[in-house]
């Protein structure tokens, strides 16, 4: 405990803070912060899925806000079927079906796409993978069965054994939750065998070749594990907002997630949390000021980039870590 | 020498545009022999090692180790076979530190590296074997620094313990000396002469005293063309090869 240094005791209390703060806030009657937590809490997950692939890969994914869309569709689409009738195949509210599409086929897409789109490197990389959430964007934009453009209101939300979504309390349990095992998961896999091929890859591919890797096959890996947790994230904001659209996928909001995860510092465990709790908290401030708060917050995004080496994380990196 | 060699190159040819880099190049590498390329600046002699380690495709001819043709295999499986190089130009994980870098090499060797669970610093077997190869390089004070926090020469040795690290049967060495004080140098020949036998080396080298002192055999590179293969004292003698380049005054 005495040997924990300052990263570990920012993230120790910054995950008490988010364990605490919200249920009490809800306690007291101020819904609202429990609303802006819940959503918090799983952007922050799709954020630290981002940093597997981005921080310890070297991967700038440009297209993550696609695997939170399918991951929404994967309780949407189910639940307006079992609602509405049609599509027995997967009409159903049931909460492990709709979990089990939304890993699974963020999963299937992220192989497809990222088979091809790790054939690429660098600014290509950004553009292919931008252009394959742009897909899929325009996509669901299009099936007029789900809405297309205007989205599609989840009447259902999954239920799940032991839990029920539509308590807020017990919603964010499960967000806050899944986050916990999600950064653990990420830590366990970054340091693993696995991991540290991953990460060597993106320090020197040449050089991991010489060795007899081929980062090809570690990267994909990484890029549909990283995919279906934030497919994972994807189905807990559908039955969060209960209502899902394509603007969803839009890059837009890929660029939203890099944001969070370069704010708050790249390859560190909590780095994507912070970023996304202050990205949260910022557009919810700047907001009520103007509605151009785009502008200030770029603004601070550059100032971090510029001047504090590894996003907000690295202010409280010691020497020599 | 009735034993096969372990590296056959046969008529190995590769341009860039209208320029031979290789041009026709014969060459084995026998079990246990270190065998230098020499040659000026130009010669095509990093672009030969780059088509050995599969960084480079060659335009045609054919590469074969232990027998096994193993010209079009990508890099990587090469690496698998037992060939590593180390680089000219120094190649390492900078961000990661010394024992990390060669740590990577000696996993690289114990099975498959798809495994999700065990953190990779804390497996002994691993880490102590790479531990050892950092010290046989005389980095043991510097293994847990980040590699960019070493210099020119530590960058050097620490290209040697990873291929050694390695255990690849083939060591292509390019350059192992490029920058390198003479006292550095000295050090390295020696190490590598301490080495001599139990590897097979392929090694490209601009410093003579080392060549002439390491060497089997040496092989002369100019234009792209092997304009002779043969014992230090054969080379020496070779009138071609001091005209073409040991510069004969």
């Amino acid at each position: 405990m005495l040997k924990m240094n300052k990263t570990g005791w920012v993230t120790l209390i910054g995950m008490a803070a988010l364990a605490i703060l919200p249920p009490l806030l809800l306690l007291n009657g101020q819904a609202f912060y429990m609303d802006l937590a819940t959503r918090l809490v799983i952007l922050a997950i799709a954020a630290v899925s981002l940093n597997l692939i981005l921080g310890f890969g070297g991967l700038v994914s440009f297209g993550h806000a696609a695997f939170i869309g399918l991951g929404a569709y994967a309780v949407g689409i189910p639940a307006y079927h079992s609602m509405w009738g049609g599509f027995d195949l997967i009409a159903s509210s049931n909460g492990l079906l709709h979990l089990a599409l939304a890993v699974g086929v963020s999963a299937l897409f992220a192989l497809i796409t990222g088979a091809i789109s790790l054939r690429t490197k660098g600014v290509y990389f950004i553009m292919i993978t931008m252009a394959f959430g742009q897909m899929a964007f325009f996509l669901f934009q299009s099936l007029e069965a789900y809405n297309g453009d205007d989205g599609l209101t989840i009447d259902l939300r999954s239920e799940l054994p032991f839990l029920n979504l539509d308590e807020p309390m017990q919603l964010y349990a499960l967000s806050y939750g899944s986050l916990v095992l999600v950064m653990l998961l990420v830590r366990m896999i970054v340091n693993s065998r696995f991991g540290v091929v991953l990460q060597g890859s993106k320090g020197n591919a040449e050089r991991m070749v010489t060795l007899g890797y081929n980062p090809y096959v570690y990267r994909l890996t990484a890029y549909v594990i990283s995919g279906a947790i934030c497919g994972y994230a994807g189905f807990l904001l559908g039955n969060f907002t209960t209502f899902i659209s394509p603007d969803m996928m839009h890059w837009t909001r890929s660029g939203e997630l890099m944001f969070m995860v370069i704010l708050g510092g790249v390859s560190t465990m909590f780095g994507p949390v912070l970023g996304a709790s202050i990205f949260i908290l910022l557009e919810e401030v700047l907001s009520s000021f103007t509605t151009y708060w785009h502008l200030p917050f770029g603004l601070m995004l550059i100032g971090v980039v510029l001047f504090i080496r590894g996003g907000l994380m690295g202010l409280f990196k010691g020497k020599g870590e | 020498m009735t034993k096969l060699p372990l590296l056959q190159v046969a008529a190995l040819r590769k341009s860039f545009g209208g320029v031979v880099a290789t041009d026709d190049v014969h060459l084995d590498v026998n079990k246990g022999e270190l065998h230098a390329i020499i040659g000026p600046n130009g010669a095509g002699k990093t672009t030969l090692i780059s088509q050995l380690s599969g960084a480079l495709m060659p335009d045609k001819g054919s590469i074969s180790l232990d027998g096994v043709d193993i010209t079009s295999a990508p890099a990587y499986k090469r690496a698998r076979l037992g060939i590593t190089r180390s680089f000219q130009i120094t190649s390492l994980v900078m961000e990661m530190s010394v024992l990390d870098n060669v740590a990577l090499a000696v996993q690289a060797r114990k099975g498959s590296s798809f495994r999700f669970i065990k953190p990779a610093r804390k497996i002994a077997e691993i880490r102590d074997e790479a531990m050892t190869y950092v010290r046989k390089l005389g980095l043991r004070k510097r293994a847990h620094e980040p590699t960019s926090a070493l210099s020119h020469g530590e960058h050097r040795q620490m290209e040697i313990a990873i291929a050694l690290a390695s255990e690849a049967e083939l060591m292509l060495l390019d350059e192992p000396m490029a920058g390198l004080g003479p006292e550095e140098s000295r050090l390295l020949t020696d190490f590598l002469l301490e080495l001599k036998g139990s590897r097979s080396i392929l090694l490209i080298e601009h410093d003579m005293d080392a060549v002439f002192a390491l060497a089997d055999r040496i092989s002369v590179l100019v234009y792209g063309r092997i304009i002779a293969t043969g014992t230090p004292d054969e080379i020496r003698a070779n009138s071609d090869v001091r005209h073409a380049y040991l510069g004969e005054e």
